[in-house]
């Protein structure tokens, strides 16, 4: 209750700031940054809509840590790609781009984006695992799972979009998004596989078949959003 | 000129990455020479970031390890005494509570960051590296094959029945082991036999039904912790199926030489005829020695009208002739399947048998 309670308070004195300094950031409008997060965390959730990452998803599930350490990497890797890859994007390939103005490339996106995924982890292990030892055993063994997880990727392919048009702003907060949706889909898959447990599942539903049709129960949970919170 | 773009972008986005890692690698992933000190011996020196299983082996310390290095075994566990860096998630499943909090790794996914203090078995330390040639190889049955190695002249390999040794399976890519247990007695010091089946697409037995006489293997070992009692009263039971018979056979012939006297029983489980192995050998020696008992039995009786055994699985055989016996020092082999092993193990804690003189070798 009294958390609640300094949640509505603060919620109203955020509107009211909001309000009376009139930032022109259009922030609950369709388009702006706070729909952008919300849509790509649960109606646009990259998993649970697109399906994609689905292989480390299901096999990473069975416990919470695991999940909640593969979540974070997942989110981060997206985040720092998606930012680098905008440059890319609107930096070489895109017509009107920086370097290539007349050229369109943007039928290199695959190939490029998937080499500076790859090459992106590689550089964050080396790093972690020469200066932060404690970080790289915690979260390290995720990051070669996440070369290849198609979810990163997807996100990279989607947010440069023409019809969506973000921005640097709204590329960060659609990445952000969509790497904490990816989270809190498995973390919730880890805990619904812990509770099944116990359970007695026919045999042919045990586990990946189970897993499957769980998911789609929570997809279809997660689309009742749709109407309230879209992208774009 | 839109191609030429295209090329030009792919190429210096593909060269800038790997320059940079490549760059990154050399400065931030080096870690120098490296001092590894093994129980008491003067620490020797290996380059750093290579894996602690494998800067052993290069070292000559011969750790077991089945799966060659991929974390799947758990068998070279090794303790760490300091310079190991934390527990990885890939070792915690091979670990009980009471290794993880002494130190205890797994050598192979313990990877050289920097100076590191070890401590292993000292009869690990004995373990050698041999070079041999096979000089007979013949098929027993439909898919165990019966090789024997000449070692080199001046080598001895010294060991106990019931030990096992690792076979280098030759690879490009990299270093594969496999364990097989040795069939011959501790006496023939020159020369080791092995039983192997033919597993479809296994690594090491493809490898060991195609060597031929004259062909040089190289394996290590002595490994295994099996030690025979030596006393005469004390039974030893062996009970086991298949290639199972390797390490039994060791003990078996160990005990009509060196200990004729001692009580052993062999009971061997066979689907059918064509599966039973050394037979004849055993009976014969079963009527020579006062104290040795034998007992083959087939589960499939029905496909073999000529014989005239015991039948049904072999834990059924050891219940029905066994005697009850609360000797502590009675001793168990078990070598075979694992439902074998789990049905036979039952039986002999029934018979009076202590859980830790059960000795069982799954495959």
């Amino acid at each position: 209750m009294k958390a609640k309670f300094i949640f509505f308070i603060n919620f109203s004195l955020f509107t009211k700031f909001y309000n009376r300094t009139n930032i022109q950031m259009e922030i609950f409008t369709p388009g702006g940054p706070l729909l952008i997060f919300l849509a790509s965390l649960f109606t646009s959730n990259i998993l649970l809509s697109k399906f994609l990452g689905m292989c480390s998803f299901i096999a990473l599930s069975r416990n919470m840590k695991t999940s909640f350490g593969m979540g974070i990497a997942v989110t981060f890797v997206t985040f720092a790609t998606a930012l680098i890859n905008y440059g890319i994007h609107h930096g070489i390939l895109a017509k009107g781009s920086v370097i290539f103005p007349d050229a369109d490339l943007t039928y290199l996106e695959f190939l490029i984006f998937i080499l500076v995924i790859a090459g992106f982890v590689q550089f964050v292990e080396i790093i972690l695992e020469r200066f932060i030892p404690s970080l790289y055993f915690s979260f390290g063994i995720f990051l070669p799972l996440i070369t290849v997880n198609c979810a990163i990727l997807g996100v990279n392919l989607l947010m440069v979009d023409p019809n969506l048009n973000f921005d640097l702003f709204k590329t960060g907060v659609y990445a952000l998004g969509s790497g904490l949706g990816y989270c809190l889909a498995i973390c919730l898959m880890a805990g619904i596989r812990n509770k099944l447990q116990d359970a007695d599942i026919p045999e042919p539903l045990q586990g990946l078949g189970s897993t499957v049709i769980i998911t789609g129960i929570m997809a279809l949970a997660f689309m009742g959003f749709t109407g309230m919170v879209e992208l774009g | 000129m839109i191609y030429i773009q295209a090329i030009l972008t792919l190429a210096v986005i593909g060269t800038g990455l790997t320059v940079l890692l490549l760059v990154l690698a050399y400065f931030f992933a080096r870690y120098g020479t490296c001092k590894v000190k093994v129980n008491d011996r003067e620490p020797f020196e290996v380059e750093g970031g290579g894996k602690l299983l494998d800067a052993l082996y290069d070292n000559k310390i011969f750790i077991p390890s089945a799966c060659g290095g991929q974390g799947t075994c758990g068998f070279c566990k090794t303790r760490v005494l300091s310079g190991g860096g934390p527990l990885l998630p890939t070792e915690t499943p091979y670990l009980t509570e009471e290794e993880q909090q002494c130190g205890t790794r797994l050598a192979c996914q313990v990877k050289i960051r920097n100076d590191i203090e070890i401590q292993v078995k000292p009869e690990f330390l004995n373990i050698k590296q041999f070079v041999a040639t096979v000089d007979e190889a013949t098929m027993k049955t439909g898919d165990i094959r019966e090789i024997h190695f000449k070692l080199q002249p001046g080598d001895a390999i010294e060991f106990h029945p019931g030990q096992y040794v690792q076979v280098l399976v030759p690879s490009k890519k990299e270093t594969i082991f496999r364990a097989y247990s040795i069939a011959s007695v501790p006496a023939d010091q020159d020369s080791i036999e092995l039983l192997v089946r033919l597993i479809p697409k296994g690594l090491g037995s493809t490898y060991l039904h195609a060597i031929q006489p004259g062909d040089q293997v190289t394996f290590t070992g002595p490994y295994g912790e099996f030690i025979l009692d030596q006393d005469p009263e004390a039974e030893l039971v062996c009970v086991g199926g298949g290639v199972g018979m390797a390490p039994m056979r060791s003990l078996l012939r160990h005990i009509a030489q060196a200990n004729p006297q001692k009580k052993a029983w062999l009971f061997f489980g066979a689907r059918t005829t064509d599966q039973l192995l050394y037979l004849e050998e055993f009976t014969k020696l079963q009527k020579e020695l006062p104290n040795f008992k034998i007992c083959y039995a087939l589960s499939e009786p029905e496909k073999c009208p000529d014989w005239n055994g015991e039948t049904g699985f072999i834990h059924l055989a050891v219940e029905k002739l066994l005697e009850k016996n609360d000797n502590p020092k009675r001793q168990a082999f078990l070598c075979g399947p694992p439902q074998m092993l789990e049905a036979a193990r039952n039986t002999l804690t029934q018979k009076g048998f202590q859980d830790c003189n059960i000795f069982a070798d799954e495959f």
